[in-house]
């Protein structure tokens, strides 16, 4: 027998057919799927409890390589797959895995209505301001200015900010991180996981095979540096002015409140009836 | 107001009052069986029901939307679920995820929605994921007619979706058959494990008429098959001779993957060619392997007719009523009436081909049956198969047919 560490990750995984993963040198998303499982492991779920859904992308190739009830579904769709699940069974533990482009360009009509309808459920948007799988072309989340391989003179458009449009459709939970602070997003996506209704966790990672290479920010460990050193905590952002932020990404949980969670609502529903059975007998 | 018109509105509350109170007497035959006046689409909304319609998703289009009305305000009665979504990509993305956490799920829409679910459609289609989708076709392409009928979406019920992927389409005529058809399509879609459509005129969709239902207790419900191995020996998508493999719900144990990629047994992507040949084989042996399950037909007055008409939905009402009133003029005419539209029913179209002059093919359409009648024939052009297509909108009526069975006479 080899002398191997046994790692908490090795209980997550599916090893015996689906490694070596998809992802190119440098990405960030394995670190996340580590923060991940590791978020879960803390918790002790069930792994027979957890569903992951996701839609298409690089970050949607998650699910293969996790031992749950695992579901890769269309491109942009995977919140609405993930509703039909999550209201058929509300004891499941659903997390969606989504990047820039599925969440909040093809699915983005599905991802402010899943806000809106406070639906218990963690969708975790994997960031990394670029379509990666087809070749690096600008998504909702391009910097304005950067270079994808459809915008080649810079791109015109404006950006969305995930977590801003998280909170304004309805999100009861939202948060932001980055691939570089894995124990951070470990912590915050175990917050996530343990709050009842729709969580919002934008992961902010780093493509430095296509948009980092078009955009001239370095290598995978260039680009883990760029997260560390243009980052700030939520807290810290209190001191600082105006021209201090600009161009920073500001982590930390932007919302945590309590509301009526939609499958709660609707067994209320049902309960009503069955009640108005109970009466009659 | 004027008088006449109070007496309009006085005769119109009392027509509607009379309908209302029809729908609330329900008249009890001596067997039990109870005689309604329904519409078609409410025929379909408690046909779902007697099937076990768990969970329904939808979005509100004309002239489906009392479908998603019935649901609901019966699925929470019962425990069920319903769910209003933002689109029809939601609503069909939504039934199948409902499909694989273990429940019998369905959605309704008309042309325009049928069309933005054809990519979720392909999804369940390739991941053998059970779902009903009912379409009631509307005029026109675009936007098109939404009250008036059509019959223009039989051909995007075969290939709406991209890629080769079979279908099992059922078309009723009457309401009756909605409901019993609804039935069928739930139970087809889990004992096959694919999406299933139910196609409605929307005439029919809207139409009243008395019907008979069937005594529930003898209506045959079909459960998709659960697996009886651990976990660790389930393959989600079993080879077995029918190709008829039973399937497992999320959350009990069995924790498989799901993808629209090409996928191995185990449901795992892959590009090998020889497990992509064996997903497309069985993906196409599923229906083909099947079809004396799958294909229903009607015959009408087959037996001596030299002409025939070949018809469906609406369509086939109108033949019914041309057929009488020709054969009352000694006409010899009957009618064959695909009840499953795909898989097309090969040796039945064969035989009328066979057997009769002359067919007549009715259709609110500008020719989407008659391809298939085309693809089984060679003689193409010697004038034995005479089509009759409209697609203003309006209806073919008995006269018309007559009228052209008469001259083809």
């Amino acid at each position: 027998m080899a002398n191997i560490p046994q790692k908490v990750v090795h209980k997550y995984l599916r090893h015996n057919k689906k490694f070596p993963h998809v992802w190119c040198p440098g990405c960030s998303n394995g670190t996340t799927l580590g923060s991940i499982i590791r978020a879960i492991a803390e918790l002790n779920y069930d792994r027979d409890g957890i569903t992951m859904v996701s839609g298409i992308g690089c970050s949607s190739r998650m699910p293969v390589y996790v031992d749950f009830n695992t579901l890769h579904t269309l491109h942009g769709r995977a919140l609405p797959f993930a509703t039909g699940i999550k209201m058929t069974k509300p004891e499941q533990k659903v997390i969606v895995i989504t990047g820039d482009g599925d969440a909040t360009a093809i699915g983005g009509n599905h991802f402010i209505h899943a806000c809106r309808r406070n639906i218990d459920m963690t969708a975790i948007v994997l960031n990394n301001n670029i379509y990666g799988m087809t070749g690096g072309q600008y998504s909702p989340t391009t910097p304005t200015g950067d270079r994808a391989t459809t915008s080649p003179y810079g791109n015109i458009d404006p950006v969305f900010d995930i977590c801003e449009l998280a909170m304004a459709a309805g999100a009861t939970f939202v948060a932001r991180t980055t691939a570089f602070h894995a124990i951070e997003t470990q912590s915050i996506i175990k917050d996530a996981l343990e709050h009842k209704g729709f969580s919002v966790v934008e992961v902010v990672s780093s493509c430095p095979v296509i948009y980092g290479r078009l955009n001239k920010k370095g290598d995978g460990p260039e680009m883990m540096k760029y997260m560390r050193d243009n980052s700030v905590p939520l807290k810290a952002t209190e001191k600082m002015t105006p021209e201090q932020l600009e161009g920073k990404i500001v982590r930390g949980i932007f919302k945590r409140v309590e509301k009526q969670e939609y499958c709660e609502a609707y067994a209320g529903l049902v309960a009503k009836f069955q009640n108005k059975e109970e009466a009659k007998k | 107001m004027t008088k006449e018109k109070k007496e309009q509105v006085v005769k119109k509350e009392k027509k509607e009052q009379a309908v209302e109170n029809l729908q609330e007497e329900e008249v009890i035959l001596e067997d039990n069986r109870k005689v309604v006046l329904m519409q078609g689409n409410e025929a379909v909304a408690r046909g779902a029901l007697a099937a076990g319609l768990d969970f329904y998703a939808g979005y509100p289009i004309t002239p489906s939307t009392e479908i998603a009305e019935i649901l609901s305000e019966e699925l929470p009665k019962i425990g069920g679920k319903f769910i209003q979504m933002e689109d029809e990509i939601a609503s069909i993305c939504a039934i199948i995820g409902a499909s694989l956490a273990g429940a019998k799920a369905m959605t309704a829409t008309s042309g325009p929605g049928f069309s933005l679910m054809q990519e979720g459609i392909g999804f369940a289609k390739a991941t053998e994921t059970p779902c009903v989708v009912v379409d009631v076709q509307r005029g026109g392409v675009s936007t098109g007619l939404p009250t008036k009928p059509s019959q223009g979406d039989i051909m995007q019920s075969k290939w709406g979706s991209h890629g080769d992927n079979p279908a099992i389409v059922l078309y009723p005529h009457t309401v009756k058959e909605c409901y019993e058809l609804a039935i069928r399509a739930i139970n087809l879609s889990e004992k096959y494990r694919t999406c299933v459509t139910l196609l409605l005129d929307e005439v029919l969709g809207h139409m009243r008429e008395a019907v008979r239902l069937p005594d529930i207790s003898n209506v045959r419900i079909i459960n998709r098959l659960r697996p009886t191995v651990p976990p660790e020996w389930y393959k989600h998508y079993d080879e077995n001779q029918k190709y008829l493999s039973p399937v497992a719900s999320y959350g009990e144990g069995y924790r498989f993957h799901v993808t629209g990629l090409a996928h191995d047994s185990q449901g795992f992507p892959t590009n090998k060619a020889n497990e992509v040949a064996a997903q497309m084989k069985r993906l196409k042996r599923k229906i083909t392997h099947n079809i004396r399950d799958l294909v229903q037909i009607e015959s009408y007055m087959m037996e001596d007719a030299n002409i025939a008409i070949f018809a469906v939905g609406i369509c086939a009402r109108s033949a019914k009523a041309a057929i009488k009133a020709a054969r009352e003029d000694g006409i010899q005419v009957g009618l064959l009436r695909p009840i499953t539209i795909w898989p097309f029913p090969d040796d039945a179209v064969r035989k009328m081909l066979r057997d009769v002059d002359i067919i007549i093919v009715p259709e609110l359409n500008e020719g989407q049956l008659i391809t298939e009648l085309h693809r089984l024939t060679k003689d193409k052009a010697d004038g034995k198969i005479i089509p009759i297509q409209r697609s203003d909108g309006e209806m073919i009526t008995p006269t018309h047919i007559l009228r052209v069975i008469k001259e083809a006479h």
